[in-house]
């Protein structure tokens, strides 16, 4: 058995672990990159559409591109890294074993684990869409490696079901390539990706978007031949009456991303409510020593959004091997946080009372969409403790606030943060 | 060539009595319409190895039922396929259905079958199944029924029955058959077929072929069932659960598979289309509230699919295995539950008609009932795997991320007898695409895998069928024939 040792153990080598990598060599510790993939640089090697770099570089770059950028650091700082190897286990006690066809089986042991593994896509099972099995179902993510990586055309006319990034992206990128979309379907009465590409990837190429309806049946036995949709009501029922057929030899689907944790749970951490695992405001995980970042933790946005936060996690890894590792485990007294009125899921799960005098990044997203609402915390006891207006919030996009809690006047005697969108009170009539 | 016989239909009954037969030095062919063995109800149904007790004691189904669950165990130690005697519940949640089950105890008891208790201690209950529902007020425990993987038994039976002799031949839909001076001729589209006795396991077109010699004295009713299936983390069940039966079905069950899924269902929907295996809105509700009375926290969050099989009703309800009047045409048709316990215990009945039908049923000298164990990523312990890895590099790369299937196991179903030569076949003989992925990052690498293996061009490699294609051209075909033909700007 081939055995690595390493300060810091990065799992995943796509923008979040390249990022927290690269952090962590810059102060001078030793980490290794394990990935299952052929190739550095994750999912970010098949978004070949810009839009990508706004945030960290200041200009618009490709998903290849905003790679290479890491990719090139990650070579002039020689981080070591092993390609094409799968992690199998995480024990307890932080050993890591992983297999690839040169070495066998590989352990490694290190002092702290990022975990970086990113998401997957939700697929036709986990919604449960009725009807035949055929081939020509596709998520929308497997559909732009076989266009963007492989060369090829999985069909000719296509539904998609779902307006998450990717499908509206691989909607312009399939007409592009000559192919028909006759319409992206989205269940929600609004999209579910970002404005941007609602408009330069559908407005822009006169793809008719159908919002408040959904696929309800599969047709064709061998290859798909079509789908029936049908109008849904507030409560996503279907409307009785309101269903349609639409040809086409191809279903995409973009109906949602999930944290990929197995790994994670096997290692004993704890996962929260949107399937990333529970941290607190150092983005470790409740396993002391492994951290996590990226879209394992939440999906992301944007890409820039991912490295930020993974450059975070890189710095707080290296802070724990130099003032925590190996010292008599101190018992932190924690606040915890919890989600209220209209937060789907919140980060960090719970603040660390010695770190309340510092700046803590929270993240969100809201359940539904609203306008002119007030973000509100309050304590245990009901009693605000902040606030702040915000013009509107909506499902796809993420809320990041950055608090000192100490400037808001916490105190450490507090034991519980509820983060709440409420309307403002005020009744003010709308200007237009 | 002649052969002494001819099997139709490649589903478990079919593969079951080829095996069966191979032990015997006769030449026997196996003709299956599909691509693929274990394409129809085999692939799609509960997996139940049941105990025996659930049928009207007149049916001949309950008698085959009853011998062929013994058959079990022997059956998979020879062909390793993956087999559990976890025991099922019957489950009453009413006082006045106690009753029904006592009298199932005693009548199954009588019929000699092992390992029936009625168990009414409800503290007792729950502790056996933790994740059933309050309302229980008693359960018919049978400890002899298991959960088997019926497809992977279906591939077992079909390359111990090739490496014993029997050909397979996927693919061959049978489309007439000529009976003359004792021999049967059945015309394939790829060629005519010679044997002396025919053996009918068409399954759902079994009255069809039946037909083809004149022997038109049953109807097979395509009945459907469907099923959701759960991710493996979601919830670990221990035992099989039925709700106390009604005469139409054994209702609605939550059970675990071998390979620790949970899955729900089946309803049954009489139809009348022999193809239709499209689940629909109202299906998938019914057995999610039907299964719900047994188990009240299911995992719908972690549902990874929904599928329905159609099984083959034959209007008698009951098992059609005859010698018929055309001398050497055996049926074995309308095969319903359950078909799957009783396949051992038919084939054993086909072998004794074949006898009286005075075929030369001398032993095959060469006959081994063992098929090798299918090697497994994750049966290794660490020190194996390194090893494993050291001498055949496939074991290293991990193909499947879901369920952790390497190259090599991919490699061993292709190359395997009665091999798989297409994506479902990989996926139901090793898993790839069975995770909670459903194949979304695998699936490439395992076309890639079957068109290196087979010689396929990659494009031409399909999921099932011929007709069901993955792709369609390469990027920038679309727009040069568009250009070619003047449409694009």
């Amino acid at each position: 058995m081939k055995s690595y040792k390493a300060d810091v153990l990065v799992i995943g080598a796509g923008a979040a672990g390249l990022a927290a990598a690269i952090e962590v060599k810059k102060a001078g510790l030793k980490v290794l990159i394990i990935e299952r993939d052929k190739e550095l640089g994750g999912i970010t090697l098949q978004c070949i559409h810009n839009g990508f770099g706004l945030k960290e570089f200041e200009e618009e770059l490709t998903g290849p591109e905003y790679a290479q950028r890491f990719i090139n650091q990650v070579l002039d700082l020689k981080i070591p890294y092993i390609l094409d190897t799968m992690v199998i286990e995480i024990t307890r006690d932080k050993k890591i074993y992983a297999v690839n066809n040169k070495e066998g089986l590989i352990e490694v042991s290190a002092k702290a684990i990022i975990l970086a593994m990113g998401c997957r896509e939700k697929t036709r099972g986990a919604i449960n869409i009725p009807g035949f099995r055929p081939a020509g179902i596709y998520t929308a993510g497997q559909a732009q490696r076989f266009v963007n990586i492989e060369g090829y055309l999985p069909g000719n006319t296509y539904v998609i079901l779902g307006s998450g990034d990717i499908g509206m992206i691989m909607a312009r990128r399939l007409t592009w390539e000559g192919c028909t979309v006759k319409a992206v379907v989205e269940i929600q009465p609004y999209v579910s990706g970002l404005l941007r590409n609602q408009v330069q990837c559908l407005e822009d190429y006169d793809i008719p978007l159908i919002t408040s309806y959904t696929v309800t049946k599969i047709h064709g036995r061998d290859r798909i031949q079509g789908v029936s949709i049908a109008k849904v009501s507030k409560d996503y029922d279907r409307i009785i009456g309101s269903e349609r057929f639409i040809e086409c030899d191809t279903l995409l689907l973009s109906v949602g991303l999930i944290p990929e944790n197995e790994l994670t749970l096997q290692a004993g951490a704890t996962l929260s409510n949107n399937g990333g695992p529970l941290v607190d405001n150092n983005l470790e995980t409740t396993i002391e020593g492994i951290f996590a970042c990226g879209n394992v933790l939440q999906v992301h946005d944007l890409v820039d959004m991912v490295t930020s936060e993974a450059k975070r996690a890189g710095k707080n890894v290296v802070d724990y091997i130099q003032n925590r590792y190996d010292k008599p485990i101190k018992k932190e007294e924690k606040i915890k946080c919890v989600a209220g009125e209209n937060i789907n899921y919140l980060k960090p799960n719970n603040v660390n009372k010695s770190d309340i005098d510092s700046k803590i990044i929270f993240n969100f997203r809201v359940t539904y969409p609203d306008r002119r609402v007030i973000i509100q915390f309050r304590d245990e006891n009901n009693k605000v403790i902040f606030k702040r207006k915000k013009v509107y919030v909506i499902p796809s996009e993420m809320v990041e606030l950055e608090v000192n809690l100490k400037e808001i006047g916490v105190e450490t005697t507090i034991k519980e943060i509820r983060i709440e969108i409420i309307p403002r009170p005020e009744v003010l009539i709308e200007e237009d | 060539m002649i052969y002494d016989v001819l099997i139709i239909g490649g589903g478990v009954t079919g593969c079951c009595i080829a095996r069966t037969l191979s032990k015997y030095d006769i030449k026997i062919a196996l003709l299956e319409k599909e691509a693929d063995i274990a394409s129809g109800t085999t692939k799609a149904n509960s997996g139940v190895v049941h105990a025996g007790y659930a049928s009207q004691r007149e049916y001949l189904k309950r008698d085959m039922c009853i011998k062929g669950n013994k058959m079990y165990t022997q059956a998979a130690e020879e062909l390793k396929f993956p087999f559990q005697r976890i025991g099922s519940f019957v489950v009453a949640l009413e006082d006045n259905q106690i009753k029904d089950l006592e009298e199932e105890r005693n009548n199954g008891i009588q019929d000699g079958i092992l390992g029936l208790e009625l168990i009414l201690d409800k503290t007792k209950i729950k502790h056996m199944e933790p994740n059933l529902t309050d309302d229980v007020v008693g359960v018919l425990h049978a400890s002899s029924a298991g959960i088997v993987s019926p497809y992977e038994m279906t591939f077992a039976l079909a390359e111990n029955a090739a490496m014993n002799g029997v050909n397979f031949f996927r693919n061959h839909k049978v489309n007439r058959i000529r009976h003359q001076d004792y021999i049967f001729e059945l015309k394939t589209q790829q060629g005519v077929f010679k044997a002396r006795n025919v053996i009918n396991a068409a399954g759902l077109f079994a009255s069809k072929i039946s037909k083809m010699v004149g022997l038109d004295y049953f109807d097979i009713m395509p009945r459907k069932g469907e099923y959701i299936l759960f991710d493996r983390n979601a919830m670990h069940l221990n035992k099989i659960l039925f709700p106390t039966a009604t005469k139409v079905s054994k209702g609605i069950l939550v059970c675990p598979t071998a390979h620790g899924n949970t899955f729900v269902g089946p309803n049954a929907q009489n139809i009348s289309d022999k193809k239709d295996t499209t689940t629909t809105e109202a299906g998938l509700k019914e057995i999610l509230e039907g299964a719900r009375k047994l188990v009240p926290n299911l995992p719908n969050r972690a549902s990874i699919r929904n599928f329905a099989g159609l099984r083959a009703i034959p209007n008698t309800y009951d098992f059609i295995i005859d010698n018929t009047d055309v001398y050497g045409f055996i049926n074995v048709a309308g095969i319903l539950s359950p078909g799957l316990t009783s396949c051992y215990a038919i084939a054993e009945r086909v072998t004794e008609y074949l006898e009286l039908l005075g075929v030369n049923m001398k032993p095959n000298e060469k006959y081994n009932p063992n098929r090798p164990k299918p090697e497994r990523f994750k049966n290794f312990s660490k020190e194996e795997l390194d090893q494993k890895i050291r001498k055949d590099p496939t074991w290293g790369r991990i193909i499947c991320r879901c369920e952790t299937i390497p190259e090599k196991e991919i490699l061993d179903a292709i190359h395997a007898p009665v091999g798989a030569i297409n994506v479902d076949g990989v996926k139901f003989r090793c898993r790839p695409g069975m995770g909670r992925c459903q194949g979304g990052f695998c699936r490439p690498r395992v076309m890639e895998i079957l068109s290196r293996e087979l010689n396929i061009p990659y494009q031409d490699i399909t999921k099932k069928s011929e007709d069901s294609y993955f792709l369609v051209s390469k990027t920038k075909d679309e727009l040069l024939k568009k250009s070619e033909s003047g449409e694009a700007e």
